[in-house]
């Protein structure tokens, strides 16, 4: 391959994070311009106009404002979500790599029990019994998520651990931290990377799915799912724009996360098998 | 290592040996052996989900009490909610409540719903065709719609068809099925008024076959397409691993292509096993169902799950939950048994 088409497809692979830059910066930018916003039932459901961009939902908030408000939010506990998950499978996927024996046997049983229940079903169950606390939000799609990333990260470090440098470089005169440093810790941290980036969508899908079912955030803390679930009654009197505009953001939203993630699959390629 | 491993087939064909009939049959034994471990291990499983349930409701903050009287709890005196409080026996721990559910069940007592004011066995007969029957039907066509298409799109790598296909299945696997619900109910019901938007009959009337089947085009529509994306990439994936093998350049060799390229040479090795996997996928047909279920108003246990959460119906949410985690135990173990059955190079330890 040649340099140049080494670098088209290195900037092909850009796009998803500037996509995604681009989503964040107007989810925080626009609720500052607009400043302090006040509910004016005179102003509610009005249709798209040059004043109100995206109309006004039935409170007669400005409905781009909530959006790019309730986008601020879901993103943001997405990325709390993607993290948690991420730390903890990391935490307990090293741990039963390192420990091996029966303990990696137990934690991989483990593992498989918490991959065979519903992860939906948890989440409204969770989300349900403490009702609108965003907290409970996070820790039900991060206990639902963090099995996937522990097998990766524990599968990643066994096949490290069996590929034949390590041990070439341990008979080379190589210390148990210096293998550590160049071969353990690098592969792991691209694996877990992946994993988050991987978790993203599925952390945005799952909030907003919970918000919206109404088990999720509060109705007058505007994430996109609570958005969406105001939208359903509004629809049915005809105000299309309080669907579409909130609907578009997600979808645009989802898209650009799941191209960022195959964007950073592909760059670190787990070496062996299919672990996802 | 993990199940995920040892269920992807191994790239190169079985060698051309001569199969003894006892090796034939050995594929079903193995799988009947299979299901039976797999029986052995979910039964602890589901009762340990049904034992974390009720531990996690305990960690609650929610007062089952105020929960179960609803908007009565603020007109009940302090002395009415004492009597009630040791008449239903809230304060007792989780695990004697646990217990208690674990030998009602055993005798076929599942509580009473407060939601649905119905016993949860009464609340499950009822609403548990409405949910099989919209579930069934979308699983079977997003199945047929989705090998259909992914083969074509297999075979013909970079053709239009292909392009369209996995365009529509990357949008689509992002879109939650709630915004596809909406917007179904927003031009169909709502702006050309072809048909109803919620209900499986119409306000006050009875259920009808007809009036169900009509009522229930949207929800289904719905659902089938939050389950085709998956299933199409995979069956695509599958199509491609298989079209460039040497068994298939071999075929295309002797002159065949097309329907019997893919019948002979393609379809046994990578739809069949596309398809055993359908049965781990029934977590999403679950979450699938609960969303457009509850969108619709459709009178199936998966809306239902969603409105008893909310409500803090207990009986019938453990009911539900418990149920749910039993049925994706079974549909794995189901999945992967079939895998065994047909195609004899998986081999798999439980």
């Amino acid at each position: 391959m040649s340099t140049q088409t080494l670098r088209r497809v290195r900037r092909r692979e850009n796009w998803p994070w500037l996509a995604l830059g681009l989503v964040a910066i107007t989810a925080l930018i626009i609720p500052l311009l607009a400043g302090e916003q006040v509910a004016d039932f005179a102003a509610a459901l009005q249709p798209p106009s040059t004043e109100h961009p995206a109309g006004t939902d039935h409170s007669g908030y400005d409905l781009l404002v909530r959006t790019a408000e309730g986008l601020r939010v879901s993103l943001l506990i997405a990325v709390i979500c993607a993290l948690v998950a991420t730390v903890l499978g990391l935490a307990i996927g090293l741990a039963a790599a390192l420990a091996g024996g029966w303990v990696d046997a137990v934690v991989m049983r483990v593992v498989d029990g918490f991959n065979a229940l519903p992860h939906l079903v948890v989440g409204i169950v969770i989300a349900a019994m403490w009702r609108g606390a965003p907290l409970a939000i996070i820790a039900s799609i991060a206990l639902t998520h963090w099995p996937a990333v522990a097998r990766v990260v524990r599968a990643e470090l066994l096949a490290v651990a069996d590929a034949g440098w390590i041990e070439t470089a341990r008979l080379a005169g190589a210390s148990r931290w210096f293998v550590a440093h160049h071969h353990l810790i690098p592969a792991v941290t691209g694996q877990a990377m992946t994993a988050m980036v991987v978790l993203l969508p599925h952390a945005v899908w799952h909030e907003s799915t919970l918000s919206f079912l109404g088990v999720g955030l509060s109705p007058d803390r505007a994430s996109l799912g609570t958005l969406l679930s105001e939208a359903r009654g509004d629809i049915l009197t005809g105000a299309w724009w309080t669907l579409a505009v909130p609907a578009v953001t997600l979808v645009i939203t989802a898209l650009t996360v799941a191209a960022a993630g195959t964007a950073v699959r592909n760059r670190h390629r787990p070496p062996t098998g299919r672990v996802w | 290592m993990s199940h995920l491993e040892t269920l992807t087939p191994t790239p190169s064909p079985p060698a051309a040996e001569t199969i003894r009939p006892s090796e034939l049959r050995r594929p079903l034994r193995a799988a009947a052996r299979l299901l039976a471990v797999r029986t052995v291990i979910a039964a602890p499983l589901t009762v340990v989900t049904s034992a974390g349930l009720f531990a996690v409701a305990s960690l609650s903050p929610f007062d089952p009490l105020a929960a179960y009287l609803g908007s009565g709890y603020q007109f009940a005196t302090q002395s009415q909610r004492d009597a009630m409080r040791a008449a239903y026996d809230t304060d007792q721990p989780w695990h004697r409540a646990w217990w208690q559910w674990i030998g009602g069940a055993l005798h076929g007592d599942l509580g009473f719903s407060s939601t649905q004011s119905q016993p949860v066995t009464t609340v499950l007969t009822e609403r548990m065709p409405f949910t099989l029957a919209l579930s069934g039907a979308a699983l079977v066509t997003a199945a047929v719609l989705a090998v259909a298409l992914g083969c074509v799109a297999g075979m013909r790598r970079g053709g239009v068809l292909e392009r369209l296909c996995t365009g529509f299945s990357v949008m689509f696997a992002a879109v939650p099925p709630f915004v596809v619900s909406l917007a179904l109910v927003m031009v169909v019901a709502v702006g050309l008024h072809w048909l109803p938007a919620s209900g499986a009959a119409a306000p006050g009337a009875d259920y009808t076959v007809a009036g169900v089947v009509r009522h229930g085009i949207l929800p289904w529509i719905a659902l089938t397409v939050s389950m085709i994306p998956w299933l199409l990439l995979t069956t695509r994936a599958a199509v491609l691993e298989w079209v460039d093998s040497d068994a298939v350049r071999g075929a295309r060799s002797r002159g065949l292509y097309g329907w019997a390229l893919l019948r002979g040479h393609i379809a046994p090795v990578s739809v069949l096993p596309t398809l055993a996997l359908l049965g781990t996928r029934l977590p999403e047909l679950i979450a699938g169902a609960a969303i457009v279920e509850t969108v619709f108003g459709w009178p199936g246990m998966a809306g239902v799950l969603v409105e008893s959460a909310a409500a803090l119906d207990f009986p019938l949410l453990a009911a539900l939950t418990v149920g749910a985690a039993a049925a994706v135990l079974a549909g794995s173990a189901l999945s992967d048994a079939a895998a065994v059955a047909i195609d004899p190079r998986i081999g798999m330890s439980a």
